[in-house]
């Protein structure tokens, strides 16, 4: 069928009261179970024998509302937004926003998962250890890699975790201050360069060649005996698998340095290409993101860090660990980084993850990442040809994967109108707004759209329709495209340095009421 | 042989598939995996166990796995020390469970602004309940925003080390040790093994112009209150150095906020309102300042603020920004941002404002009832000493058992065998507490739930010890 | 508060190049490139730009000098200006611009915008400095300068944004002086000029996801803070400061006076010569541990030969190759848009030995590697 455009899309637009202008004196939401009788009075008065100062003397500023109210207000909230379940998400490149089953919130849900405490006595949670451990092995087996640890919160978390297990290895070694450099691209994700700099090291940036891949000579000019390691994304955001990565392995090993792979792009290469098979000594997954886990308008998130076995001495503890009889905790690890989260790591992803994981099996990893290459591909060809848009390295011989990043540059100088003029008008046809690049922007007025395997075939046509569609009317009246939103929850901010102005921001309400004079 | 068709895959039909392929003008995905060199292509089949195509048949498998487990609901719980127990109102499930917010991700406030509304709405609520104007967008844990905190302070001040309370959860330290590496030391002060409070002498031998910030946790993570909190902030603010406290907010509805006794950044868990424990996997950790530029200017997490729109009357929302440019301390840049655990602090809005202020006091009031309660009645029990330490605590209470012979393993695998999940086992974190377990009480216990916990306890130590 | 946009257009700019004459100084160069057939460029993009402002014409006070240096174009853009000074119409001088400048610094615009090239950058940096905001339409033949915007329409869209005033954040941006004759005669010899204060673009991106990049300013005091610190390991050696907008940021940080545009000394960070030239320098790092530290300087990538000609290959023999530090912030890199990095100090010998990858300085213990060529 023709693509469909939303011509007629209105958001919902409740013009929501901030909560606290919604408070009705006196109102409660839901009531406190009170302590018996017997329990009070053996309690005696507890507020009394508080140390002096530590009482609060006034109740909290809270909104005072009845349950009703409280749902509805919420209720509108969520109807301004635009969760990938309900919108065509091949906007949010790099965020691999597939289908979160509904199926896979019913086991959440289930109090043998949601009421279990992680102290628990290690045979009371064999079920939740045997699913840690079963879904270790499946993602031992995607990366190739022998040990994995569940513990980080997120993609940068599991960066952080690797330059902690970077730092750990070297510190055993007492060589950590001569090996005080790592190596990154300019395409790789912040994190690997942030998260690095944060656990201590200098960071090395590598520009890319004119092929857009990372420069090999300039690698070869940046290692030496500082490099404790190199922290790459392959394929990079821009969509381009690197086909010489396993030579800037060997480049950065054959100074000793070891080698961590960011896999937050790795939907496409299920089954396809390992980190193993690559050389390298690390990697991590973000968990939420290719195993089909919620985003929550980020987080809760996880990320799933691997490792050789050599470096699994640092590992942050407990470990999940099988005996042939039973799943034990095993924190005995006295190299171990020690922790990067409290407890177990967000375990409603690991269960959600395992789920999903369960339900695809092999073939259907493998098919997800055949329909990713697909599916973008298909929709760069079907993008040719729309005025003012073109894509990152066109003409380097090499095929994007599973995303591209276009640039809106020619669009800008023609008509003003810029990458984020068009991320606002998309609102205004019912799809989220996408995800431009990391900051610096290397390419300008950049797009990154990444159509996952969920997205239909009628998905990415209605995409490249109401793109061709927002162009055209970027030349027929720019300024239309520039006071976009129209239909949106909300309009264009209309202020802001007011955001930048220590005298203007307000970051909660009662902030904004002084600023305001109220 | 692909054959099956997937739910979760659109164009895994092969009609589809085709059409495709021909638009792009390939025969298969492999003409665009061509790209990765031979060597580098896996050659086999993922050894995976059998997929469970249908649904029912996954689910049936997933449910299978978790039903071996027992939960604080098949069991009476008294677990706590740094996830608690605490009922979740219903409207609260409902709203995260709705596909709008679980499953929105970076979309700007246009589309996306009921999300920005609602993360606002947090922000407001929990900086009333600590007093403060500054709240972030929610990290990891507790763990995480103290370790936060402590990069926070010593980039403002330019200070490499930070001072501790030795009786801060071991786990959440360990978090802060690994984020402080390399270049900021962290050196614990001694507490009274008595009262629980903080060794202030040991404080003052150890602060200096070297201290970037000091830390504590209130009430601490063995359940005892520190009453000394406007004494510690004036040593430390002596030197310097900034006061960094941790909270656990279900108590802030009847314990005064930390910056009103001279915190200068708060940090606290926000799991108690409103989010299921999950196996630990239910965190989220807040951060709160002053509404000062030199606070603002170093928080590694995004901040969203209120704004004007281009329509009169209405509200935006965008990311705050300030960037500091006479560098106090050579750090480089605010550590790193990424994907944290934002639907969880749109679940605390829900329930703080479910709650409202007189929900929070009540739940403060009738904690601190029920863990009073409790100590009464396991302290009465022979060679049990409940509360160990002397201060008031709020919700959780060290209770040694030395006095009985037994160790707190034994008497947790018998407590069990009768139904029950004891305290946690202290005895390894806390060696000089003796064989100590931390027993925590939440509105979720009710009086005969104390009452049985007592009876089980007694009836454990009259009988002979059981063989694990 | 109305907003002051003050406008001057060189209507001279860029007339050479269309019929094949470099550059358009000079009252003969003028005369014989309208023989050619050459018909001025400058108003037209004026034009341009103004446009860009849209609907602010009203809202916005606009103040220019007659005829075509400002007035003609604001009115076929749809403004009313307010018109200063008066000129000989069809003959326009370098010193008429210069004395628009004043003039309107005078009137305390709140950003001056002109129209031309490195000539016209030149003038106006002469009359007022850093003293005004300011910001260039490009209407020349092949600019050096970096105070131009790319297009005359983005040239429109900050100077709307900074009228609004939603521009927080300005930044020195480098005025070459370029050798006109030696430039029509197919040699470049350019060196830095002075500074302008420009408006930073980019000026409110959000990034929902992980956060701003660091700033401009920001991103200065850093590097700054990562010299100082090698400086602090090594107090006895010499560093040699060429000119340049991020090697001003570390004198700057120091707080130390050194020249806007010479090469400085600094050891033990602290000022031991100023505005030094190249024998100078050659005697003072006999037998003396010595870095050099350069910068990008203009909008082609150079960083040695346009504007620190004292760091002679003598100076770089003596010195050391393997002791030249390179510093500039990302943005800038980002802005040669792959395009390498340029070398022209007169010997192709050392030439050769620059070129390769060389580490750039961006950050506080954060460096890009790029290539520089010849």
């Amino acid at each position: 069928m023709t693509a469909r455009v939303r011509k007629d899309y209105q958001q919902a637009r409740w013009n929501e009261p901030i909560i606290y202008e919604l408070s009705l004196p006196g109102s409660r939401g839901v009531l406190v179970p009170e302590p018996e009788h017997d329990v009070q009075e053996a309690a005696g008065d507890v507020l009394a024998r508080l140390p002096e100062g530590l009482r609060r003397k006034e109740l909290p500023n809270l909104p005072e509302l009845s349950q009703k109210h409280v749902l509805a207000h919420y209720l509108h909230l969520s109807q301004e937004t635009l969760g990938s379940n309900i919108t065509n998400d091949i906007s949010e490149g790099t965020c691999t926003m597939k289908y979160n089953p509904r199926v896979n919130e019913m086991l959440v849900a289930d109090p043998h998962f949601g009421e279990l405490h992680p102290d628990q006595d290690e045979d009371t949670v064999q079920g939740m250890l045997e699913i840690y451990h079963r879904f270790a092995g499946i993602i031992r087996e995607i990366s190739g890699m022998d040990e994995v640890t569940f513990q980080p919160g997120g993609g940068n978390h599991a960066v952080y975790t690797a330059a902690s297990v970077v730092r750990a290895y070297w510190m055993l070694k007492g060589q950590l201050e001569q090996r005080n450099e790592i190596i990154t691209t300019i395409f790789s994700h912040p994190c690997d360069a942030a998260a690095p700099a944060t656990a201590g090291f200098k960071v090395i940036t590598l520009y890319p060649d004119k092929q857009g891949v990372p420069d090999i000579e300039a690698l070869k000019a940046a290692v030496s005996e500082h490099t404790a390691a190199i922290f790459m994304t392959n394929p990079e955001d821009i969509g381009i698998y690197n086909p010489r990565v396993d030579e800037f392995v060997k480049i950065v090993h054959g100074v000793g340095g070891l080698c961590f792979y960011d896999q937050a792009n790795a939907n496409a290469f299920l089954g396809v290409a390992r980190a193993r098979e690559a050389g390298f000594d690390m990697c991590h997954f973000n968990v939420h993101k290719t195993f089909g886990t919620p985003h929550g308008g980020e987080g809760p998130a996880n990320g799933a860090f691997c490792c050789t076995q050599e470096l699994s001495q640092f590992l942050p503890v407990p470990r999940v660990e099988y005996d042939g009889k039973k799943y034990r905790l095993n924190a005995d690890y006295p190299n171990s980084i020690g922790k990067v989260r409290d407890f177990m790591g967000t375990a409603g992803v690991i269960l959600r993850a395992y789920a999903w994981t369960m339900m695809m099996g092999a073939d259907g990893l493998r098919e997800t990442a055949d329909i990713s290459v697909i599916n973008n591909n298909y929709m760069l060809a079907k993008m040719e040809g729309i005025r003012g848009l073109d894509y990152a390295f066109r003409g380097n011989g090499i095929r994007r994967q599973e995303q591209v990043r276009y640039t809106w540059e020619q669009l800008k100088q023609d008509t003003g109108v810029g990458t984020d003029d068009v991320n606002n008008r998309i609102a205004d046809y019912g799809i989220e707004h996408y995800w431009t690049s990391h900051h610096p922007w290397v390419i300008p007025e950049p797009m990154t759209l990444e159509p996952c395997e969920t997205y239909s075939v009628d998905d990415i046509d209605e995409y490249v329709a109401v793109i061709r569609q927002i162009s055209d009317e970027a030349y027929r009246d720019p300024s239309f495209v520039k006071a976009a939103p129209h239909v949106s929850a909300s309009h264009r901010r209309s202020d802001d340095a007011a955001l930048d102005d220590p005298h203007k921001w307000a970051v909660t309400w009662r902030a904004h009421l002084k600023k305001t004079g109220r | 042989m692909k054959e099956t068709v997937y739910p979760y895959i659109a164009n895994s039909a092969p009609s589809v598939k085709k059409r495709m392929l021909d638009e792009i003008g390939i025969k298969s995905a492999d003409d665009i995996f061509a790209e990765i060199p031979e060597h580098l292509r896996y050659k086999g089949t993922l050894n995976m166990p059998k997929p469970m195509l249908s649904e029912y048949e996954m689910r049936r498998h997933v449910e299978g796995l978790l039903h071996r487990n027992l939960s604080c609901q098949d069991h009476l719980s008294f677990l706590g020390g740094g996830t608690w127990q605490h009922y979740v109102p219903a409207v609260v499930d409902t709203i995260i469970e709705r596909d709008e917010f679980l499953t929105a991700y970076v979309g700007d406030a246009y589309a996306d602004h009921g999300k920005f509304q609602a993360m606002f709405e947090m922000a407001s609520m929990v900086g009333e309940l600590v007093d403060m104007d500054v709240v972030n967008t929610p990290t990891y844990d507790w763990a995480n925003a103290a370790a936060i905190a402590c990069r926070m302070s010593a980039r403002l001040n330019g200070r490499k080390e930070v001072l501790v309370s030795a009786s801060v959860s071991p786990k959440r330290l360990a978090v802060v040790r690994n984020y402080c590496l390399p270049d900021i030391r962290v050196v614990t002060v001694a507490f009274d093994h008595r009262s629980g409070q903080l060794d202030l002498k040991d404080l003052e031998a150890k602060l200096s112009r070297e201290t970037s910030a000091v830390y504590f946790e209130n009430p601490s993570y063995l359940g005892f209150i520190e009453g000394q909190g406007a004494k510690i902030a004036e040593l430390a603010h002596k030197v310097g150095a900034e006061l960094i406290v941790g909270v656990d907010p279900s108590s802030l509805g009847v314990l005064a906020p930390p910056a009103q006794y001279g915190a200068d950044i708060t940090v606290g868990e926000l799991q108690p309102l409103g989010l299921h424990m999950q196996w630990g996997g239910g965190l989220a950790g807040f951060i709160a300042t002053r509404d000062e530029p030199k606070y603002v200017a170093e928080y590694p997490s995004l901040l969203f603020g209120i704004t004007p729109t281009t329509k009169a009357g209405e509200y935006g929302f965008g990311q705050v920004y300030y960037e500091r440019t006479s560098y106090a301390s050579r750090e480089r840049g605010k550590d790193f941002i990424g994907t944290t655990t934002a639907l969880y602090g749109i679940a605390a809005a829900v329930y703080l404002a479910l709650m409202g202020p007189q929900g929070m006091r009540d739940l403060g009031l009738g904690i601190m009832q029920r863990t009073a309660y409790a100590a009464k009645l396991l302290g009465a029990l022979p060679g049990v000493q409940a509360p160990h330490f002397t201060s008031p605590s709020f919700k959780e209470i060290v209770v040694n058992i030395d006095g009985t012979g037994r160790t707190v393993a034994e008497l947790n695998r018998a407590l069990l065998a009768r139904g029950i999940f004891g305290g946690k086992d202290l005895s390894q974190e806390f060696p000089e507490l003796g064989q100590s377990a931390l027993y925590a009480f939440t509105e979720v216990h009710q009086k005969d739930d104390i009452a049985r916990l007592a009876l089980a306890i007694d009836d454990v130590l009259t009988h002979a010890p059981v063989m694990a | 508060m109305t907003a002051k946009l003050g406008l001057i257009v060189n209507p001279f700019a860029g007339m050479g190049g269309r019929v094949g004459l470099k550059g358009s100084d000079g009252k003969e160069t003028i005369r014989r490139a309208i023989a050619l057939g050459a018909r001025p460029e400058a108003p037209g993009r004026a034009v341009e730009a103004l446009r860009a402002l849209g609907d602010l014409a009203s809202g916005v006070d606009l103040v220019t000098y007659p005829y075509e240096m400002g007035e003609e174009e604001a009115r076929q853009a749809g403004f009313s200006p307010t018109v200063l000074g008066s000129i000989a119409r069809g003959e326009t001088t370098p010193e008429d611009t210069e004395r628009a400048a004043r003039d309107l610094r005078e009137a305390q615009v709140d950003l001056l915008l002109f129209v031309g090239g490195d000539g016209t950058a030149r003038n106006v940096c002469s009359a007022i400095g850093r003293e005004l905001p300011a910001l260039g339409v490009p209407a020349g033949v092949k600019i050096h300068s970096a105070v131009y915007a790319t297009t005359p329409r983005s040239a429109g869209d900050l100077a709307r944004l900074v009228l609004e005033g939603r521009v927080g954040r300005y930044q020195d941006a480098e005025v070459m002086d370029i050798d006109e004759d030696a430039f029509r005669q197919g040699r470049v010899s350019a060196r830095l000029y002075g500074y302008l204060k420009v408006p930073a673009d980019q000026a409110h991106v959000q990034n929902m996801k992980s956060g701003r990049a660091q700033g401009d300013e920001a991103a200065l005091v850093a590097i700054a803070e990562h010299v100082i610190e090698d400086m602090e390991g090594q107090m006895e050696r010499l560093y040699i400061l060429g000119p340049g907008t991020t090697t001003k940021a570390i004198k700057d940080r120091l707080g130390i006076a050194g020249t806007l545009l010479g090469v400085d000394l600094v050891q033990g960070k602290r000022l031991v010569g100023a505005d030094v030239g190249e024998r100078d320098i050659l005697a003072r790092t006999q037998g003396v541990p010595a870095t050099v530290v350069v910068t990008i300087i203009g909008g082609q990538g150079y960083i040695f030969g346009r504007g620190n000609q004292q760091l002679s290959p003598g100076v770089l023999a003596q010195v050391g190759i393997g002791n030249v530090l390179v510093v500039a912030t990302r943005q800038k890199v980002i802005d040669l848009r792959g395009a390498p990095l340029l070398v022209d100090t007169g010997d192709p010998a050392t030439d050769q030995s620059l070129r390769g990858y060389r580490r750039i300085v961006t950050g506080y213990h954060d460096t890009l590697v790029y290539r520089v060529d010849g």
